[in-house]
């Protein structure tokens, strides 16, 4: 178009002026090409891509928005760069409309397109459980570090607690190549039977969702319960798509249970069992994990169903009472974002922050060494506390809370730490 | 409890979930009865109706009645409001969507249903991510929306173990009557009789002087307007909504149905009610994860003894 416009105006004037301003032109311009085309060319060979796997359509979305920022949060406060590499972020969304939160297709898209793309050192995801177990051993085959903000099921990583071929079923290498910054559900799971013994619970009923995650911590729960001498009353597998749970109710109060504990997410319809058990008069506490500790339950549900009456179990200390390193965070996120982040907002900013860890100690681009470095990973001085990886790619962080619903808003009532 | 008062629960329950599906497959079987089309974009509207009834309600500041006592205005606009615009949303459908189709074969109208589906869920989606108060502030458009409970929890029956509240009394009060009046329209009425000479054969029926487009845009109207009754009538029974329950809603009331013998109005309530009540009692007596399983059981031995539908079979006019 430049060239054009020169050739055009200079034709009408003097030609050998004309002809001297169209090679310098000419000139210039395949010296800007060649410069350009060797910066692009050393941007690609210093650039490494991380990306993350969350569902970002669905009512999920309110809390992985937080998460994704947190991992945003991470990479600013590092500038951009580690080891001399340029970092750039994809934030990747592994719900479909149709699902309304996490889809194996895409999941399976998603962890394809990342492998393929030899820039892409790192997978952070799922947030989801069920997505987790999908991609992780096509991802420990083809050789990339996964690093979860979210999931919490047992099997994923540690042997025995979860199904029997559970976890080597996801490490076809033999070796570990996902890892965890949040505490598992054989801890919050059973927090939450210990939890339920304390506020008085005799007899309780068991709902799960029927999902990797919310039955995995159903089982938790159950099995802790018995052991600690509570009667468990019913076990039901939920359709989360039902109109209501009236008939379920109904069939809860003739058990009369004084606790009912689902083990599910807002997306699993929380909200609705929440209303029908108040709706049907039972006068039932209802104990919910993690997945529900976001704002999107609360409106689910309505604040007047849950005051008083629901508790959610956090693998975490919650937002709210945030000390020290975290407080900063917390205030580096108010000022980045102008909102308050949810409960797993820290996971996201944590996971990015060992991301980049590992990449500035392998020092080169490569995904074994990166994976190697965040095996290596030990006494990390984390936002929630000083943790490790133990070899199962877990974290060592014990920190687990207590919430319940006051004025609308999640209000902390304990926190546990081990 | 005992036996007795949990199976009478278990009826009460089933029948009044039972009645919410039959009120959608009325719209679905009236469609099918003339025009031969699957209409899947049907539960979708009962899903807009909701988010139409609680943003009248947010703007219309309407407040819970007291203990046993009925917020008769609010009732009443609803039931005003969403029907009215169902109805006209659903004629809309038909004359952009579907008449212009009504030519090509069967399944060009099935796939345009099938579009049709998509955009309401996504303008779903859309409404509950407006900023209004009544959304809690819209922080979260995809999350299941608080409907507020409007006529609170109030036993007819005093202490009585077996709970009949005034919202199974509604569904009752509201469902009831819409069927008896829509039968009486449908057999005694000369639109009603213009209906099902069209759903028995639409030629002969233009050869008699019927104007075929307009008892079509009929149909589509009255099934919109059913779909915002049970719009009304889910927001006020379950208490929330989300835009994505117009598909399991459709898949109900499609079932229902074809439980009954699509086309035929007394099947549709039949086969509505069928389902109610075997999903309570599968609940209570099977295995909620089971239930589902059970609905289709329950079809398939039907269709096996009565490919028909349950009273398709006797009833040869299909509206």
């Amino acid at each position: 178009m430049l060239l054009r416009q020169a050739t055009g105006t200079t034709a009408k004037t003097t030609l050998p002026r004309g002809c001297g301003f169209y090679r310098a032109a000419m000139r210039l311009a395949c010296l800007l090409l060649l410069t350009l085309a060797t910066q692009v060319r050393t941007a690609a060979e210093e650039t490494i891509t991380l990306v993350s796997s969350l569902p970002r359509t669905g009512s999920a979305n309110a809390q992985t928005n937080t998460i994704v920022n947190g991992i945003r949060l991470a990479l600013q406060e590092a500038g951009g760069t580690v080891g001399g590499f340029t970092i750039r972020y994809e934030d990747w969304d592994d719900a479909s409309p149709e699902r309304g939160q996490w889809d194996p297709a895409v999941e399976n898209a998603n962890a394809d397109k990342a492998l393929a793309d030899p820039d892409v050192m790192a997978y952070i995801g799922t947030y989801n459980s069920g997505a987790a177990k999908v991609v992780m051993a096509k991802l420990n085959q083809g050789g990339l570090a996964m690093i979860s903000p979210g999931n919490t099921y047992v099997g994923l990583t540690k042997p025995g607690l979860g199904e029997k071929t559970e976890p080597d079923c996801y490490r076809p290498t033999g070796s570990i190549s996902y890892f965890r910054v949040v505490p598992a559900d054989d801890l919050q799971g059973r927090l939450g039977a210990e939890y339920a013994k304390e506020i008085g619970a005799k007899k309780v009923f068991v709902l799960h969702d029927r999902e990797l995650y919310g039955k995995g911590l159903a089982d938790v729960f159950r099995a802790t319960a018995v052991k600690i001498g509570i009667e468990v009353v019913g076990y039901e597998g939920i359709d989360p798509k039902a109109a209501n749970y009236k008939a379920l109710v109904t069939k809860m109060r003739a058990l009369s249970p004084d606790l009912v504990y689902f083990g599910g997410t807002t997306q699993t319809n929380a909200g609705q069992i929440a209303k029908d058990l108040v709706a049907g008069g039972l006068k039932a506490k209802f104990l919910v994990p993690d997945g529900c500790r976001e704002d999107a339950f609360i409106e689910a549900a309505g604040a007047k169903t849950l005051e008083g009456r629901a508790f959610i179990t956090f693998g975490g200390v919650p937002p709210e009472q945030f000390t020290g390193k975290a407080a900063e965070f917390l205030t580096a996120y108010k000022t980045a974002f102008k909102s308050e982040p949810q409960a797993y907002a820290v996971y996201g900013y944590e996971a990015g922050r060992v991301v980049l860890d590992a990449i500035r100690r392998a020092g080169t681009k490569d995904r074994a060494k990166i994976i190697a470095a965040l095996s290596a990973t030990k006494d990390f001085p984390g936002t929630l506390g000083t943790w490790s990886f133990d070899a199962n790619g877990d974290t060592t962080l014990r920190v687990l809370s207590i919430s319940g619903v006051e004025d609308g808003k999640f209000k902390p009532l304990k926190v546990i730490g081990e | 409890m005992t036996l007795t008062e949990v199976v009478v629960q278990q009826v009460i329950t089933g029948l009044s979930n039972g009645l919410i599906i039959s009120l959608v497959a009325l719209g679905y079987t009236m469609v099918y009865g003339i025009i031969e089309l699957i209409n899947f974009a049907h539960g979708d509207l009962v899903m807009l109706g909701c988010f139409l009834a609680l943003t009248a309600v947010g703007l219309c500041g309407f407040q819970p009645a007291a203990p046993g006592g009925l917020p008769w205005i609010a009732i009443v606009t609803l039931l005003i409001v969403v029907p009215a615009f169902s109805a006209a949303a659903n004629y809309a459908i038909d004359r952009l969507a579907y008449r212009p189709l009504r030519n090509a074969p069967k399944l060009t109208a099935l796939v345009s249903a099938i579009g049709v589906s998509f955009i309401l869920v996504n303008l779903g989606l859309f409404w509950g991510g407006l900023p209004m108060e009544v959304f809690g502030g819209g922080k979260a458009a995809a999350s299941p929306k608080d409907f507020p409970d409007l006529l609170g929890y109030h036993n007819l029956l005093g202490d009585s173990e077996i709970q009949l509240t005034t919202k199974d009394l509604l569904v009752f009060a509201i469902t009831v009557p819409l069927m008896l009046g829509l039968t009486w329209f449908v057999t005694r009425t000369r639109l009603g009789t213009a209906m099902r000479a069209c759903a028995q054969d639409p030629t002969a029926a233009a050869l008699m002087g019927i104007d075929v487009n307009r008892v079509v845009s009929l149909t589509f109207a009255i099934g919109g307007a059913l779909a915002g009754v049970a719009s009304v009538v889910w927001s006020l029974y379950n208490n929330s909504f989300s835009f994505q329950m117009g598909y399991r809603v459709g898949i109900d009331a499609f079932t229902a149905a074809v439980l009954g013998g699509i086309g035929n109005l007394p099947g549709a309530v039949l086969g509505g009610i069928l389902i109610g009540l075997v999903r309570a009692f599968s609940d209570q007596w099977i295995a909620t994860a089971w239930t589902n399983v059970m609905v289709f059981a329950v079809l398939i031995v039907v269709l096996v003894f009565r490919p028909n539908g349950i009273l398709g079979a006797r009833l040869r006019e299909k509206v």
